[in-house]
């Protein structure tokens, strides 16, 4: 480790995004480059129409299937724990615990390390792997809830939740919102978990990546597309769509339905409120509030680059623990968003 | 307490009025005694205890987190309680979180002194809904969007009774409810009625236009003046003496010179006014008594309260409900004819021959005092509710509806610093059955100063959701609005445009959902 090298030479943010200069690299650009390493298949990180792309097998296998099978990209494959050269830059990707195929960008040059996390959590999640801490010089990190408020309750509470609503009123249909890469698939292997068996609607939307999970061998039980069935079976029924299917003409075919919606945010009330939630489920793909600061101390790293959301809590926590953090203002990344 | 908290928190989301029904009942039905009694008695605001402050709750938050943070967390979140439930974190080892009634006997018994560290050892047992509900219960503000009648109404579906059952026996029982429950669900007696000035559950009559008149016999019907004041009952047996709003609301606090001056028994319906001299003082006079927690003896002074009588419910010990008008009103006139007493009189009959010459009546009288008409059937008995039929009321032109308020703005200039210019909306049903309101109208005046205050503290404490200058508030204040003429408009997303609307007066007596639908507006269009 050498001191004197300043992190931000080699690694600073630019307007197309993230830019490795040693290694010729962008990290999740906003824009399409020459060179892209991409840390998860989420569309503020990954973009349609690089020359090449470095990613977790997973990563390239969602991107094909959400950009026409990209056959303009060269594709470069890279699993977990591997390690390959870029450049001057040594690159290996490590868990990071958010959807099937998340990584974390470990980038090393001339014996500094810098671990670029993407979107990350800390709780257990049946569709990937779980996030690895990497002891490191520089931790850009996430802060989408970096608030002491989110502090997101365990999952199977909030899925409890659901199936509560679901004995109080048996006739009604629960559409339950939800993101089509991640939180569709956690949520179902969620409710599996808690023992529902019965078979889960899904809107067309979510229909391709569900498929892509199957293929990488995350069991979802019986799911069937919800326009393939007449009205009078989703009494009762669990149906899954994007978020903005609920207010949608597309909802209207349910009786009565009560739209629910599982995302971080549902855990502040006007929030909620201002989504039209009648039911909220807390349930997150990024880290909250404890398990960001507890993943600061984990990594150890003595310089903190806040991104992604709020970062003003999240750097005042650090430094009030003695690191040097600051905020990194990224192109591409719309704050309210939680994907 | 978490069983109470997740009701809360199920209904503070669920819009719908039956879908609040079944959460209530589900959780009445399987909490234990005395719990679901307590929460029964939260929902319908009979829980007091000493209110938790804005700074204790802030000392907490910050003494957790840090001044920094906590600025942070409040300015993102917007409400305090809120807040302070999410900051805070469960403690594993500090034991099992508090039933709902060891937490409202033991504040019933606390001192101010206490409270503090009673509540700092529960933030750490509860989860954060049951932080929020806990807290929410301590500021005394639950806002979860149920009325005491429709906690009432829970109660009354768990035992397949008709509210009105609930409401007669109500006044006579205390949380937490046991007799209540045990006639509801246990087979056990029904608790005793009218004892202890008991309120019983009212008859309304719905709204009427000329041109529906002549569908109806003159001679069925009887006439009174709609006074301009406030629906009243005036109940006093067993030695309490009690004046309740139509919605059953105890308001003898506020007018003693009323509840000081009933030597007699029985319960009536009248009209409360503020009367100088012979006159009636404008609506205006009664809001400023109605608005007091204090009463001076300056406000009982100059404005005098008053309650005009028109009907008898009971009457020397005698339930008079299932007589006919004709037969109550008799009654009634006897026993006024015995005693005068000066704070109470009769409101008379208004002779007419038939529809025509009523409607002349009511376009002569010019009397700010008066809002319209009231027919009332000869033969109709007491009907707790809003049968369709016996009664109608017949409001007099200038055209008035009563508005719900749904967003505030920040005047100019002088009012810069209020919550002055005010937009409305009425009721209308959406094309899935649901029913929104629609935004009708914009009003920037028509209150007083006092108003104002009022007004823009309650913008306040009751926002939802901010954007830029504009708040939007709980759709929860009835505005009466006066306006000078509508049209229909395809600008305005309700399909209205109001001519000169102004806020007629503010109805806190007045349940939102009672407020007029787009439809009721439409009437108005010529
Ligand atoms: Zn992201
Ligand atoms: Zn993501």
């Amino acid at each position: 480790m050498t001191d004197t090298l300043n992190p931000r030479s080699w690694l600073y943010p630019t307007p197309r995004g993230l830019y490795c200069e040693p290694g010729g690299f962008y990290v999740d650009p906003a824009v399409a480059v020459d060179r892209a390493v991409i840390t998860h298949g989420h569309g503020d990180h990954a973009r349609p129409g690089h020359r090449n792309a470095l990613a977790t097998p997973e990563t390239l296998a969602i991107m094909r299937a959400r950009f026409q099978g990209m056959p303009d990209t060269t594709q470069q494959p890279l699993k977990y724990g591997e390690s390959v050269k870029a450049g001057d830059v040594d690159v290996s990707l490590v868990p990071a615990g958010h959807i099937l195929g998340s990584a974390q960008a470990v980038l090393e040059y001339r014996g500094q390390r810098i671990v670029v996390s993407g979107d990350y959590k800390r709780r257990p999640d049946a569709t990937c792997p779980p996030f690895e801490p990497v002891p490191c010089d520089v931790f850009i990190t996430e802060a989408t809830f970096a608030l002491p408020v989110f502090h997101h309750p365990c999952d199977a509470s909030e899925i409890g939740q659901l199936l509560r609503s679901l004995e109080t009123f048996p006739e009604r249909t629960h559409l339950v919102g939800v993101y089509a890469l991640g939180k569709c698939q956690r949520v179902i292997k969620l409710l599996r978990a808690a023992g529902y068996d019965k078979r889960i609607w899904i809107h067309g939307a979510l229909a391709s990546l569900c498929k892509l999970y199957q293929e990488h061998g995350v069991d979802l039980g019986d799911i069937a597309l919800a326009s393939d069935a007449i009205l009078e079976t989703f009494k009762g029924a669990i149906v899954l769509c994007p978020p903005s299917a609920i207010a949608d003409r597309w909802s209207r075919r349910f009786f009565d339905p009560i739209p629910s919606m599982a995302s971080g945010w549902m855990g502040v009330r006007a929030r909620a409120r201002q989504r039209g939630a009648e039911l909220p489920l807390i349930i997150s793909d990024h880290a909250d509030w404890s398990e960001l600061t507890q993943t600061l101390t984990d990594v150890g790293a003595p310089r903190v680059w806040v991104t992604h959301g709020r970062e003003e809590a999240l750097v005042a926590h650090a430094r009030s623990i003695g690191i040097e953090a600051e905020a990194l203002h990224l192109a591409g990344r719309e704050e309210e968003d939680e994907t | 307490m978490q069983a109470f908290a997740a009701l809360l928190d199920s209904l503070s989301f669920q819009p719908a009025r039956n879908a609040k029904l079944r959460l209530i009942e589900t959780y009445l039905r399987q909490a234990p005694d005395p719990d679901r009694g307590w929460a029964l008695a939260a929902l319908t605001g009979g829980l007091d205890f000493p209110a938790a402050k804005p700074a204790l709750l802030r000392s907490f938050g910050e003494e957790k987190i840090g001044a920094e943070l906590f600025h942070l967390s409040y300015d993102y979140v917007g409400d305090l309680a809120e807040t302070l439930a999410l900051v805070w974190e469960t403690r594993p080892d500090a034991g099992p979180p508090p039933s709902l009634s060891e937490v409202v006997e033991t504040l019933q018994r606390a001192t101010k002194m206490q409270t503090p560290a009673i509540l700092r050892r529960w933030l750490d047992t509860l989860d954060s809904t049951g932080r929020w509900a806990l807290l929410k219960l301590l500021t005394g503000a639950l806002r979860v969007g149920v009325s005491a009648r429709l906690a009432k109404q829970a109660a009354a579906n768990i035992g397949d009774q008709p509210v009105g059952e609930v409401e007669e026996v109500w006044h006579g029982l205390s949380p937490p409810y046991r007799p209540l429950f045990d006639w509801l669900l246990n087979g056990g007696p029904k608790p005793s009625s009218n004892m202890g000035g008991a309120f019983l559950p009212p008859m309304l009559a719905n709204a009427i236009e000329r041109a529906e008149l002549d569908a109806l016999d003159p001679a069925h019907f009887r006439a009174e003046w709609k006074w301009d004041g406030i629906r009243v009952q005036v109940a006093a047996s067993g030695g309490v003496k009690r004046l309740y709003s139509r919605a059953g609301e105890d308001i003898s606090k506020a007018f003693p010179d009323v509840v000081d001056a009933i030597d007699f028994e029985g319960v009536f319906d009248g009209e409360l006014l503020v009367r100088r001299e012979d006159a009636v003082a404008p609506f205006n006079d009664l809001q400023q008594r109605l608005n007091r927690k204090a009463v001076t003896p300056k406000m009982l002074k100059e404005h005098p309260a008053h309650v005009r009588l028109y009907d008898a419910l009971w009457l020397e010990g005698e339930d008079l409900r299932a007589l006919s008008f004709d037969e109550r009103r008799a009654r009634l006139e006897a026993w006024m004819a015995r005693t005068p007493r000066p704070r109470f009189d009769l409101s008379p009959l208004v002779p007419f021959t038939d529809w025509v010459h009523l409607a002349r009546l009511r376009e002569e009288m010019r009397s700010d005092g008066i809002e319209g008409l009231m027919l009332k059937r000869a033969d109709s008995t007491y009907l707790a509710g809003r049968p369709k039929g016996p009664w109608f009321k017949w409001k007099r032109d200038p055209m008035l509806a009563d508005c719900v308020l749904m967003y505030a703005q920040r005047g100019h200039g002088k009012r810069s610093s209020f919550y002055s210019d005010f937009t409305f909306g009425c009721w209308r049903q959406t094309a899935d059955g649901k029913r929104e309101l629609a935004p009708v109208g914009k009003a920037y005046f028509g209150f007083t100063d006092e108003e104002l205050r009022w007004l823009d503290k309650w913008v306040r404490d009751r926002t939802t959701n901010r954007f830029g200058p504009v708040r939007e508030v709980e759709p929860k204040l009835v505005l009466e609005i006066a306006f000078d003429g509508i049209a229909r408009s395809t600008r305005h997303k309700s399909g209205v445009a109001m001519r000169f609307p102004r806020i007629n007066r503010i109805r806190t007596d007045k349940p939102a959902d009672e407020a007029d639908t787009v439809d009721n507006l439409l009437r108005f269009v010529p």
